[in-house]
């Protein structure tokens, strides 16, 4: 994409943006995690990327890698709870795979190392009504879009934007199965996951900001579908 | 409601440091943490047993630290797992060398940030090994968690481990005697009030006056039934039977007993409950080899109790009777 400082500063600016949106929907994550949680998730989610944009912006020196691991520690100590692992703990062993800089490629197998951490540490399938139902068809789009149609990085990331939003869409008919919101049972039909939009939020802002360091207008895209890979879903 | 605190924010912080003064040469806070580490950890060649979760079960966590028992305790929020990064620290700070075994409370917010620590200093070269307890014979196959939680059995664990490791055994030795642990034992709990989080000032859940709640976590999460108050005797009944049908003990099995209360519990109705507990194991012919009866492993203010039954061998009673001499269990 670009070269790796250049690429270290853009990641500075994603964290920038993306706690800026979470501040902003910070109320409507909330809203979403009292219906079927414990109402915790925009203000800690808010907390946690906004200390994690003010420790990336202080590095002296931004790679990529640093970037994002220091985002993820960061989300780890503030965040707490199930999301701070989750959401931070990824971060943190995905950053790995960016320690050559940030190519398509790096890309691709950050995103598939992060999704296979949140999966296994969450040990969450499509179909949980958990985040995991954002990011899996957001991950196998964006390494669809760059390996097999070899599409240019922010029309790919466009494409896993729109996988999400079905991702998101999904999660709002099935009963859940992991996390707080399966305490619910039955009653959790009907409601979005908080983890799942708070998930789209973040790949909306890494697409954004990749289009602004790019120079690029964001295209409009439709998700192709079938977005989720046959057997990922979980079975009924 | 009323509560002895200043501060909903602060009440974390103030009580670890109130502990480090109560016990002054047994404990000391690891700095711009929530961990508390015995006094002398890290142990030359010692496996290090740490352990940690949400405030508000006191003693556990840090009531246990010392000789024979734990090496190190990280305190979360009230009923909030410690985060990732502060476990790391306690890790760190509590590893010789010899490894550390992390002994986690089967909720999803402890297991997530211990295993991402574990993970994490695995990295870093430190041998970790990990056992889940849970014990809690209420909630399989329950909608309220994905598992059964864990909950007072886990002293036994901390007993177990920390007896095997002071002993000088290797990381495999120390996980394996935590784990038959876990294989053996199972708890039940009741309550007859709901507890009050400093945060929030009120009952986490209502209960009248003629109501009691069975199958209850420590956490004031919701119970498998509610029903009518019933007498000590009867509730005894409950919890017991429902412990054991879930280990299927032989007649002549020897096991260890506790009768744990919840925090706003006197001790003349705990030993009321042990009473009972005594005379139902007697009349299936299971030995008791000891009975513990006391508050270890609270929930805030609320009363009511759980009972734990444990399987013992030779193995396990020898590490349960071996010394330990922390501020919440001494055993000589």
């Amino acid at each position: 994409m670009s070269a790796p400082n250049d690429a270290g500063a853009a990641a500075v600016a994603a964290a920038e943006n993306v706690a800026d949106r979470i501040e902003a929907e910070r109320e409507h994550l909330t809203d979403l995690d009292s219906a079927i949680g414990d109402a915790d998730h925009g203000g800690n989610m808010a907390r946690g990327w906004q200390a994690a944009a003010e420790a990336v912006a202080g590095l002296d020196n931004p790679t990529v890698e640093a970037v994002v691991k220091t985002a993820g520690k960061t989300l780890l100590s503030e965040v707490g709870g199930a999301s701070g692992p989750l959401y931070g703990g990824s971060l943190v062993f995905a950053s790995a795979e960016l320690s050559d800089g940030l190519t398509a490629e790096s890309a691709v197998a950050f995103a598939e190392t992060y999704l296979e951490k949140v999966q296994d540490r969450g040990d969450a399938k499509v179909g949980d009504k958990t985040m995991v139902d954002a990011l899996v068809p957001a991950v196998h789009t964006f390494k669809k879009s760059v390996e097999t149609d070899d599409l240019p990085p922010v029309d790919a990331l466009a494409k896993a934007v729109a996988a999400a939003e079905n991702g998101v869409a999904f999660t709002v008919p099935i009963r859940a199965a992991k996390g707080r919101a399966s305490y619910l049972g039955w009653r959790s039909v009907g409601h979005q996951d908080p983890g799942a939009t708070s998930t789209l939020y973040i790949i909306e802002e890494l697409l954004a900001t990749a289009a602004d360091h790019l120079n690029q207008e964001i295209p409009s895209v439709d998700a192709d579908s079938p977005t989720i890979p046959e057997g990922e879903a979980s079975g009924e | 409601m009323k509560k002895l605190i200043n501060d909903a924010e602060t009440v974390v912080d103030e009580m670890l440091d109130g502990m480090v003064a109560a016990y002054p040469d047994t404990v000391r806070r690891l700095p711009d943490t929530q961990v508390l580490v015995r006094d002398g950890a890290p142990v030359d060649d010692k496996v290090a047993v740490v352990s940690g979760g949400g405030s508000g079960h006191e003693p556990t966590h840090a009531g246990y630290l010392g000789e024979g028992m734990l090496d190190g305790a990280a305190a979360g929020e009230v009923f909030t797992s410690p985060t990732a990064d502060e476990l790391e620290a306690m890790v760190d700070a509590c590893d010789s060398g010899a490894g550390v075994l992390l002994v986690i409370k089967n909720y999803e917010g402890d297991v997530m940030n211990f295993e991402t620590a574990g993970e994490m200093v695995e990295m870093e070269g430190t041998e970790v090994a990990e056992v889940v307890v849970d014990d809690d014979v209420a909630v399989e196959d329950s909608l309220y968690t994905s598992g059964r939680r864990g909950v007072c059995g886990t002293i036994l664990v901390h007993k177990a481990a920390g007896a095997k490791a002071a002993e000088g055994a290797d990381l495999d030795e120390v996980q394996r005697v935590a784990q038959k642990v876990v294989d053996n034992v199972g708890t039940m709990g009741m309550a007859l009030t709901s507890c009050v989080t400093p945060e929030k000032g009120e009952p986490t859940f209502d209960l009248g006056e003629d109501e009691i709640e069975l199958g209850i976590g420590i956490h004031g999460e919701p119970g498998v039934e509610r029903t009518e108050a019933m007498s000590a005797d009867e509730i005894t009944e409950e919890l017991t039977e429902a412990v054991l049908d879930d280990l299927e003990l032989d007649a002549g099995q020897e096991v260890v007993t506790i009768v744990n209360g919840m925090g706003g519990t006197p001790q003349m109705e705990l030993f009321v409950v042990n009473r009972r507990l005594q005379e139902l194991l007697g009349e299936r012919n299971i030995e008791t080899w000891d009975a513990w009866v006391g508050d270890y492993m609270t929930s805030l203010d609320m009363a009511g109790c759980s009972i734990t039954i444990c399987a013992v061998d030779e193995e396990l009673k020898s590490l349960l009777d071996a010394p330990a001499e922390t501020p919440a269990l001494t055993v000589r």
